[in-house]
């Protein structure tokens, strides 16, 4: 039951990213390409607010509904990783038009041929695994 | 109302959304990281066995197994219950990208004028036969067409992920090899768009601002230089 309420997030997180568009390889084409300000807008608008609320949570030392302090993971300041597996992921992004949310979210909509790609996307997962300590950190 | 339900939310309002869906994990403890998922379904194969990387306390992220599960019903329940037949509206300047990809707009004015005259009763329902599994046919392009063209709002291009794309060979390398990037890609950056683009901005992390400007990186070198030899 208290598992409940994130089926409920995530049935309003694949609402979302439908009514956006944000799941249409059009719209992640339209992003690369610069063609239209939408995709910036959605990101652009959902960081501005991020910004501002994470502040306000560190200024204040809010606590979280289970009352723990809420704190957030600083990211390890390695760069090469960010940079090349970030490429390797903008690539993959832009080819298929979908990140890893949408994928599911393109599931449920009914495009099944989605479905190869989350398989994939598990093997590509993998294959990280296998290699990961032979890669640039 | 009705109109805010069924067609599409602008951007501004989708931002303020994906927003409060982060502030909702980040309020019961938790992080807005979809890609996690992969791992975690791949920890929760066996794999951990064999692989360090996969062996770690997998169970206290089934939270986020259950919000994935929870995405897939949310695409049915928006396609479904919360959307109008209506092709996805692009800029005319990647309109001409597309015709230069040759590929069709996912626009068609003969069948949105189509559903207009439904609407107003012009049409009889009987004369609203959808092609066959919704696939957009470019012989059935031709004006005064009494095809009705859109079987639910079109998100997606036929030419890759209609299943007869799909099934072919180059079609399925395409979703395949794209499958891998994305999923070697967003573990060896630790991240997706919801992890670094999203979380990690709002966090005000460098790392992800590294990460955000290799996706782009990553995403401009694919459809300039590799596309071309795609399509």
């Amino acid at each position: 039951m208290r598992l409940l309420k994130y089926l409920i997030f995530g049935i309003l997180f694949g609402i979302i990213m439908t009514k956006s568009e944000a799941i249409s390889w059009y719209r992640i084409q339209e992003m690369f390409r610069f063609r239209s300000i939408h995709m910036y807008g959605i990101i652009g608008t959902a960081v501005i607010i991020g910004v501002v609320g994470i502040a306000l949570i560190k200024k204040f030392e809010l606590k979280d509904f289970n009352n723990n302090t809420i704190t957030f993971r600083k990211k390890e300041r390695k760069y090469s990783r960010y940079l090349l597996g970030g490429t390797i992921f903008g690539l993959g992004w832009a080819l298929c038009g979908t990140c890893p949310g949408p994928i599911l979210v393109n599931i449920g909509y009914g495009y099944y041929s989605m479905i190869i790609v989350f398989v994939f996307a598990l093997i590509g997962t993998f294959l990280f695994a296998v290699f990961k300590d032979n890669l640039p950190k | 109302m009705k109109y805010f339900i069924t067609h599409p939310w602008p951007w501004w309002f989708s931002g303020i959304m994906i927003a409060a869906v982060m502030f909702m994990l980040i309020f019961n403890g938790k992080q807005f990281s979809f890609s996690s998922n992969f791992r975690t379904i791949c920890a929760a194969m066996g794999l951990g066995k064999k692989f360090k990387f996969f062996n770690y306390k997998w169970k206290t992220q089934i939270w986020n197994l259950v919000f994935l599960v929870g995405a897939i019903i949310g695409g049915f329940v928006a396609k479904t219950f919360l959307s109008i037949d209506r092709p996805i509206k692009i800029s005319k300047t990647f309109e001409k990208d597309l015709a230069n990809m040759r590929m069709l707009p996912p626009r068609i004015t003969d069948s949105l004028m189509q559903v207009e005259k439904k609407k107003a009763g012009l049409v009889s329902l009987s004369d609203n036969s959808k092609t066959e599994s919704g696939r957009r046919d470019i012989n059935k392009y031709e004006p005064g067409t009494q095809e009705m063209l859109s079987a639910g709002p079109i998100l997606q291009p036929d030419e890759i992920f209609g299943m007869e794309a799909a099934m072919s060979l180059k079609g399925f390398s395409i979703l395949a090899i794209g499958g891998l990037l994305i999923g070697f890609g967003s573990r060896y950056a630790g991240g997706c768009t919801s992890g670094h683009a999203i979380s990690g901005l709002s966090n005000l992390q460098l790392p992800s601002l590294v990460a955000v400007i290799g996706f782009f990186i990553g995403g401009l070198i694919m459809i300039h230089f590799i596309f071309p030899f795609i399509f």
